[in-house]
């Protein structure tokens, strides 16, 4: 109940699209009762959860922020999202994203952008310089990120525990690094896609996000492993852990990407990555410098393969069996043509007629061939470094901190997406598991996080180093004052020990 | 050519690649109209101003700089996880039955189909059709 006020008093922030009240009531009525009787479902039982509004719900609205599917209520619940409530976790709502999942702000959907919380920090607030007394004070919010900017907000602003995003082009851990929460994309195929609206196919992947780095392990351990209506996941066993402490540091051997210097990062992330290898190398870690030739391509890459994935799953919206649907009737053609001009924004409809372009006879082999034999070296970077005893590679997430609402819109969304996913962008092509830990706060008071690669399907060891560097940077917590004003009993939650321990 | 984003950015000591540089590969040929309209019709979206065609040739653009990538005798990789067998589950029967949900959603039904409007009937020529693609 707390969360649920607290989430109306930041609607201001608008990370929620839709807010499921009566249900969560019930569901937490219900968990109380089996509390009661000291029959916990499992560890998340109770625990309030918001999911990104590109997983399908049953009986609560999903839109991807587009107006295709807007009043579209999903008969089915996606796989992770039915796996959070059989563990009797509590939905709170639906959260704001961009259009479809495409973008890098969480700007471009209908229900409008997402504010970042931190622009009302006391931090930040601090920080920035006054412009003029008749300038609107309300002006100066920074993005979260994008695209699971809502629960990036949502969770950073304390109205959940945990969310689900997606991650394609590093849509989670990108609004993480901006709002200053833990932002986890798992390796492709740990976590089934079932009931994710997709993207790209051969990349996305459910990511989580929460405030801490064990509470990330305990939601994995409940939505990862085999899901016979995902054929793309894996079949090997998994078995669900708890982050041991890690006190000896010495075994591992850390990388770091020349590569990911890239031309736009700014000079406190560069001091910040450089800090942190320091970090790793006094606690006795082998620290080393590798190279990913072909990260540069990895974003054009991406260009062409997600605008191909994208025009050819973007067609089934065509308003016959769902979501929006256009009164033009004079020919089926004609229908699908005007449902789908209405129906999608600009950003949406540029990807298609590009992906379509990339996917013309004349063009297939020389764009989409092409593409995915880069694909290929890209990967083939990360294994032969993997290959040579590096553990795990220590990357900047984000090429600055978040930028005002204000500076970001004066370019559109492609060269926006092409510039923020740069880094993000190679553990998408090569499958790899990939965390953001939220590391400082910046010069403007906005927080700053730092990227962890692991190998494939080893995130018990990528987690474990991400939740030793957490306990060494001691990031600051948010001080919102919405959030003071509320009874600190939200955060008293007396369910889950990991997440009672995290930060009170 | 650099944007208001990178010039408010502080000085940057020695990054590791040029930033732009398919600013200046120039794309061999200018997309036709005939093209353009084809994408039209292939993916039945429309273009709807000069701003959408140049965010296409933008594209186009960005895209070429794969063309310096050297791929000589490199396989096209389709999926990350190309070693592994995927699950093919036994060709059964095990859920169904949910007409009504599934029609809940739809806006025109009649009984228990879907209707759409008479098939067959291609899309108008680009001078009949309401686009933007007329003028250029």
């Amino acid at each position: 109940q707390r969360c649920l006020s607290l989430i109306k008093s930041t609607k201001f922030l608008n990370a929620y699209i839709t807010v499921a009240e009566e249900t969560a009531l019930k569901q937490a009525e219900e968990s109380e009762k089996r509390y009661k009787r000291g029959q916990p479902l499992g560890v998340l039982d109770g625990i309030p959860i918001a999911v990104k509004d590109n997983f399908n719900t049953a009986g609560i609205e999903t839109t991807c922020a587009s107006n295709m599917l807007k009043g579209y209520i999903s008969p089915y619940n996606a796989t992770v999202v039915q796996k959070l409530l059989d563990q009797g976790a509590v939905l709170l709502g639906k959260t704001n994203l961009d259009e479809f999942a495409m973008g890098s702000g969480s700007t471009d959907g209908v229900f409008g952008p997402v504010r970042n919380p931190w622009s009302y920090s006391r931090q930040y607030k601090e920080k920035s310089v006054p412009k003029s007394h008749s300038e609107d004070k309300d002006s100066n919010w920074v993005i979260t990120g994008g695209s699971s900017g809502g629960s990036a907000a949502a969770v950073s602003s304390f109205t959940c525990f945990a969310a689900l995003g997606s991650d394609t082009g590093g849509s989670t851990r990108n609004p993480a690094a901006h709002c200053g929460v833990v932002g986890l994309k798992p390796t492709y195929g740990l976590i089934s896609r079932h009931g994710l609206i997709p993207l790209v196919n051969s990349m996305d992947v459910p990511g989580i996000l929460t405030r801490c780095v064990d509470d990330a392990a305990v939601v994995l351990g409940s939505l990862a492993g085999h899901d016979p209506k995902d054929s793309t996941t894996i079949q090997d066993n998994f078995k669900p852990f708890e982050l041991s402490d890690l006190t000896d540091v010495s075994k591992l051997s850390i990388g770091i990407p020349k590569e990911y210097h890239a031309p736009g990062l700014s000079s406190e992330i560069l001091a910040l990555w450089s800090k942190a290898a320091d970090l790793f190398k006094n606690a006795g870690a082998k620290v080393i410098e590798v190279s990913l030739p072909h990260t540069r391509y990895s974003i054009v890459c991406y260009h062409v393969l997600c605008t191909a994935e994208v025009a050819s799953n973007m067609a089934r919206f065509d308003g016959l069996e769902y979501g929006h649907r256009s009164d033009m009737n004079k020919s089926t053609e004609s229908m699908y043509a005007a449902t789908r001009r209405e129906g999608f924004n600009d950003v949406v409809r540029g990807r298609i007629l590009s992906g379509n372009y990339f996917l013309l006879k004349q063009n297939y082999e020389n764009y989409f061939i092409k593409a995915q034999k880069v694909r290929r070296l890209i990967a083939n970077d990360f294994v032969k470094v993997f290959g040579s005893g590096v553990d795990i590679l220590l990357t900047p997430t984000t090429l600055s901190d978040a930028i005002p609402y204000m500076e970001f819109i004066k370019e559109d969304n492609r060269t926006r997406s092409a510039q923020d996913d740069i880094l993000t962008q190679a553990a998408n092509m090569a499958g790899l598991p990939a965390i953001n830990v939220p590391t400082a706060l910046s010069e403007r008071g906005l927080p700053v996080g730092l990227q962890f690669i692991g190998r494939s399907f080893q995130e018990k060891q990528l987690l474990t180093v991400a939740k030793w560097f957490e306990k060494q940077v001691k990031f600051p917590m948010i001080q919102l004052d919405e959030v003071k004003r509320h009874d600190h009993g939200v955060f008293q939650h007396q369910k889950s020990a990991s997440f009672l321990e995290h930060r009170t | 050519m650099l944007n208001c984003y990178l010039k408010g950015q502080q000085e940057h000591e020695r990054p590791e690649f040029i930033p732009y540089a398919h600013l200046r590969i120039r794309t061999k040929q200018k997309v036709t109209v005939e093209v353009l309209d084809h994408l039209e019709h292939l993916a039945l979206v429309d273009f709807r101003d000069s701003e959408g065609v140049e965010r296409l040739q933008k594209a186009i653009q960005f895209a070429d700089q794969l063309h310096e990538v050297n791929t000589d005798g490199v396989e096209p990789m389709d999926s990350v996880l190309e070693d592994r067998c995927l699950y093919l589950r036994e060709d059964d029967v095990t859920e169904g039955n949910c007409t009504e949900e599934l029609l809940k959603n739809a806006r025109e039904k009649v009984e228990e189909y879907f209707v759409a409007p008479p098939g067959n009937i291609p899309l108008p020529k680009l001078e009949e059709r309401e686009t933007f693609l007329k003028g250029s």
